[in-house]
């Protein structure tokens, strides 16, 4: 670079540049105006007819929503068309005003006006808001004809969302909504907007939220001609929408409706998976909700109506809700002692009714105020010795039983293909130090060796769980989604997980602990009577949670405590005892003891897969709805 | 006595500049009118925002171009620091963040960065005069380089390469040397082919609808679509004022400030947009003659840059309505809806006038 140290040559220099600067001010206003010559005169012909003869508007046109099918085909959802009457509050002077009138012609309830003040409330973008969805014929009639009347007011022929299970699996299936604000926000942020012109919906939970992108298909779009009142009146060109794929579900509805009816009165939930290939079969959370209620924005009675129940509706308890393991834990603990050689099958221990440990007086008591006295491994699984797992949990310490139950999903996620789902809790010096700033003690290790304590799992996770040890050790990600069928050219993708390993266990340790949960299952079992004249031999555990702590020498009186109060009921299970095809995991919330109110829930689901047998008390619907007991 | 002082008060009103500016600002107010649906109110409010702005043009053009050299540093720095309270603290609006709230009200400190950068720029050289080497044109460079990319971040790319290109006029016009511009324009094209290999598949649909518009009409090709066809229709006279169907239909997006030149170019035809690009092409002209005999580096520099982005701001407006450069946030200048714009661009005009009166006064 040659330094311009003499003024005059650097200023000779500057305006050859303003010079060069100019000639390209003028090429470029050139190049401008030769487009402009080119749009206004040479293709004059070709936008002239675009705009002023034929005034030219683009209408997306939504695809239409994938269907969700169970596994056997039956629909879960699918879409109808039906005429709704719009109003664009922004161009009509008074909506209440407007609302009375039209309710002159057309029946319009309380709950549509309560609806419709809601989406205004939710709604920024200037857009039409449905009052009345679903109108008959001749109250379409009746407003064509009036139309004249209602500037600002529309009808238009839209699909809608239907559940026609209504109820059934409604948190396995979720439900779509009307896109809102942080909707909008974010499909902006996902670069998705353009695709979501025209629609009104989007999955707002379940299935239907994490499979969005499968389910909306591709908007299509339209070139039409309209008139100067903005009517179309003739479609120029169109791109059609490409429809969204339907799914199939691993899910079988009858099943999923027979273990529903099964939980009669009571809350919990329910998970059954395939443990040869982690297909979910049934995934029940009771109470369910109606999916149809919030296609086009629930009233907010009804939102009132479920969103402070007590009994909480609105959560899905298979993924959202945990509970401490109780005596279920116990097979896995168990296998863990095994795996770490701190029990051999063939060792016993004396239980006198209570544990002790060393240097403390304080009383780990077994359930049995007596004790068991001599207890081996398979023992202590078919009675549920708590001794037994007092003293084993003490001699692996808790950085073992962390490790080893985290192999079986317990306190993290499991990955199955919806949202949402939680990872509960497994204890660690760790997490304790993180939680509360305090060091880990003994005595929390020997309470977590029976479920107890910090311990908190999901249905799902005990589900999964009992399937790793149902397929050998093996681990399958649990998932609905079973394939996907290509709406245009009808080809099914299915969906499959590999399978992995995540510890080399021994496989006579796992046949040790399934032949004594087979065991539970028989006399002498804790949950023999559930099993009682099965045809087919099946494994389980059952187990109790807490909901209030009792004090040191408190007994325990089911009837004398408050219903939600009362203990959680807890149970996971296997079937056939050899090859299992069936395994589940299940909380019956104020339930009581597992075996008595949770397995025989369990029994009906296995009856049902394996043989096809449905409960008595389902088959007459016209009979009281049985108690479970 | 009175009349010398008046005489000295409206000396800098160059009529060379002020004759197309306020037939500029004339077509501006006739177009707004109909762009607004016959709305008196959005034209008294853009009258109003030009009695402040023509007020602050005519205040700038009074200073001594002494005392803007004595400001361009500090005014700078101001800019930067804000901007980097804006990366800070900034209040997020559509998804960008651009605006700085200090109390009082909000303030957008990439407006402030149009005039600072060339401002800085010109300083720069200025005081370098004697003896300008490479090593200067590297250190102008991060100058320019440090507010561009804060503001691409916001992010506001538009803004941001029209801010970088601001100071780029100024290395240029300062002598950056053929070579290193050959160069750098070799190596860009150079670096487009790895670029595009390593894109995602979206980042390229993105190029490829700026490129071809009608590949996603419901998109980010909607705005060229609806301004092209209102354009093309206009044919050579225009539809006539106040007639042009797709601002009257509600076709045309943004009509008001960023696509207002559709609707010009509807109402008026070919003839009236010839005679807006010579309307434009003299403002520019006038500029360059001003930047041409300015009586030291830093107005050179100065007049000079504030003439080419004046310029920038024109064609690439023009071209993005007309479809054949990508859209991005830019106004046309004087004629779109909009204040704080109009502040910034006639802020400019301003100093140009007072960069002309000067140098007559030292003549004289």
């Amino acid at each position: 670079m040659a330094s311009t140290g003499f003024p005059d040559q650097q200023l000779h220099g500057f305006r050859l540049r303003v010079w060069f600067c100019g000639f390209v001010v003028l090429g470029l206003f050139g190049t401008l105006a030769t487009r402009f010559y080119f749009l206004q005169v040479v293709q004059h012909d070709h936008y002239q007819t675009l705009a002023e003869n034929n005034r030219m508007s683009i209408v997306p046109v939504v695809p239409n929503r994938g269907l969700i099918l169970d596994r056997s085909g039956i629909v879960l959802a699918n879409n109808f068309s039906a005429y709704t009457l719009e109003i664009t509050p922004s161009k009509v002077a008074s909506v209440d005003e407007t609302i009375d009138a039209l309710a002159t012609l057309i029946d319009i309830t309380p709950r549509d006006r309560r609806r419709f003040k809601k989406l205004r409330e939710e709604s920024h973008r200037l857009e039409r808001l449905p009052i009345k969805n679903r109108l008959s014929e001749a109250e379409v009639a009746r407003f064509a004809a009036n139309r004249f009347r209602f500037p600002g007011v529309d009808i238009n022929a839209k699909l809608f969302r239907n559940y026609p299970q209504g109820l059934t699996a409604s948190h396995v299936v979720g439900y779509i909504g009307r896109i809102n604000d942080k909707d909008l926000e974010n499909l902006e942020a996902r670069d998705k907007l353009s695709n979501y012109r025209g629609s009104d919906h989007l999955g707002k939970i379940g299935v239907e939220e994490a499979h969005e992108a499968e389910l909306h298909g591709q908007t299509g779009f339209e070139q039409v001609e309209i008139d100067a009142s903005g009517r179309a009146v003739r479609v120029l060109s169109r791109d059609e929408p490409v429809a969204g794929n339907n799914l199939v579900l691993s899910l079988d509805l009858k099943l999923q409706q027979i273990t529903e009816k099964a939980f009669g009165k009571y809350r919990g939930a329910l998970v059954a998976i395939d443990p040869n290939n982690g297909e979910i079969l049934a995934l029940v959370s009771q109470p369910g909700y109606d999916p149809n209620l919030f296609v086009d924005g629930i009233d907010q009675i009804s939102w009132d109506d479920y969103n402070n129940s007590p009994d909480k509706p609105l959560t899905n308890r298979a993924l959202r809700g945990v509970y401490p393991p109780g005596s279920t834990i116990k097979p896995f603990m168990a296998l863990a002692g095994l795996y770490y050689g701190k029990r051999t099958p063939a060792t016993t221990i004396f239980d006198p009714g209570y544990f002790v440990l060393s240097g403390s007086s304080h009383h780990y008591r077994c359930w049995r105020s007596g004790g068991h006295g001599s207890v081996d491994l398979k023992k202590s699984i078919v009675i549920s010795c708590d001794t037994y797992y007092y003293g084993l949990a003490n001699e692996l310490g808790i950085d073992k039983i962390n490790e080893f139950l985290g192999k079986f999903s317990f306190g993290q996620k499991t990955g199955i293909d919806v949202e949402d789902e939680i990872s509960g809790n497994l204890p660690s010096r760790a997490w304790k130090q993180k939680r509360f700033k305090q060091v880990w003690y003994p005595g929390e290790t020997v309470i977590t060796g029976i479920g107890q304590g910090y311990t908190l799992v999901t249905p799902l996770q005990l589900a999964q769980a009992t399937a790793i040890l149902a397929n050998q050790g093996n681990t399958v990600k649990p998932h609905l989604v079973k394939a996907i069928q290509n709406s245009r050219t009808g080809e099914t993708t299915l969906i499959t997980y590999p399978t992995e390993r995540p510890f080399d266990f021994k496989p006579e340790d796992i046949a040790l602990v399934r032949e004594a949960m087979v065991a539970v299952t028989q006399p002498g079992g804790t949950a023999a009577r559930a099993a009682a004249g099965a045809e087919y031999a099946f494994g389980g555990k059952t187990g109790t949670a807490q909901v209030v702590g009792m004090k040191q020498g408190e007994r325990y009186d089911e009837k004398k405590i408050d219903e939600r109060n009362r203990d959680h009921a807890l149970f996971i299970a296997f079937a056939p005892a050899d090859h299992p095809t069936i395994a589940l995991g299940m909380v019956i919330e104020n339930g009581g003891h597992g075996g008595s109110t949770a397995a025989p829930i369990a029994r009906q689901v296995f009856d049902y897969y394996l043989l096809g047998k449905v409960p008595a008390s389902q088959i007459e619907e016209a009979s009281d709805e049985e108690e479970h007991d | 006595m009175i009349r010398r002082l008046l005489a000295r008060v409206f000396a800098p009103l160059d009529m060379g500049l002020l004759a197309p500016m306020l037939l500029l600002i004339g077509c501006g107010l006739t177009v707004l009118f109909s762009a607004a649906g016959e709305d008196g109110g959005k034209v008294l409010d853009q009258v109003r925002n030009l009695a402040i702005a023509i007020t602050l043009m005519w205040a700038i053009s009074l200073v001594p171009t002494q005392y803007l050299i004595q400001v361009a540093l500090p005014v700078y720095v101001v800019g930067v620091v804000l901007l980097i309270g804006v990366a800070l603290f900034g209040e997020v609006s559509h998804g960008a963040r651009r605006w700085l709230n200090i109390g009082v009200t909000r303030i957008q400190p990439s407006e402030l960065m149009k005039i600072a950068m060339p401002l800085m720029l010109a300083w720069y050289f200025h005081r370098r005069e004697a003896n300008i080497r490479l090593w200067d044109f590297l250190i102008a460079a991060v100058l320019l380089a440090v507010p561009m990319l804060l503001i691409v971040k916001q992010p506001d790319l538009g803004t941001g390469l029209l801010i970088a290109s601001s100071g780029f006029y100024v290395l240029f016009l300062a002598g950056l040397s053929w070579k290193i511009l050959v160069s750098l324009a070799v190596l860009a094209g150079a670096g487009m082919f790895p670029a595009w290999s390593l894109m995602h598949d979206y980042q390229r649909q993105r190029i490829l609808t700026l490129l071809d518009p009608a590949q996603d009409p419901l998109g980010a090709g909607y705005h060229t679509i609806q301004s092209t066809i209102a354009l093309g229709s206009g044919g050579i006279s225009g539809k006539g004022w106040m007639n042009g169907t797709q601002t009257h239909l509600d076709f045309l997006p943004e009509r008001t400030t960023d696509f207002i030149f559709a609707v010009y170019g509807e109402e008026f035809g070919l003839i009236g947009n010839i005679i807006l690009l010579t309307l434009y092409f003299a403002l520019i002209v006038r500029g360059m003659m001003i930047a041409y005999g300015a009586g030291n580096l830093f107005g050179r520099l100065l007049a000079g840059s504030l003439t080419l982005t004046f310029f920038t701001y024109a064609f690439v407006n023009m071209g993005m309505v007309s479809g054949i450069l990508p859209v991005v946030g830019v106004p046309l200048p004087l004629v779109s809806y909009g204040g704080t714009a109009l502040v910034t661009i006639l802020l400019g005009l301003g100093i140009l006038m007072g960069i002309h009166s000067q140098k007559k006064l030292v003549q004289t």
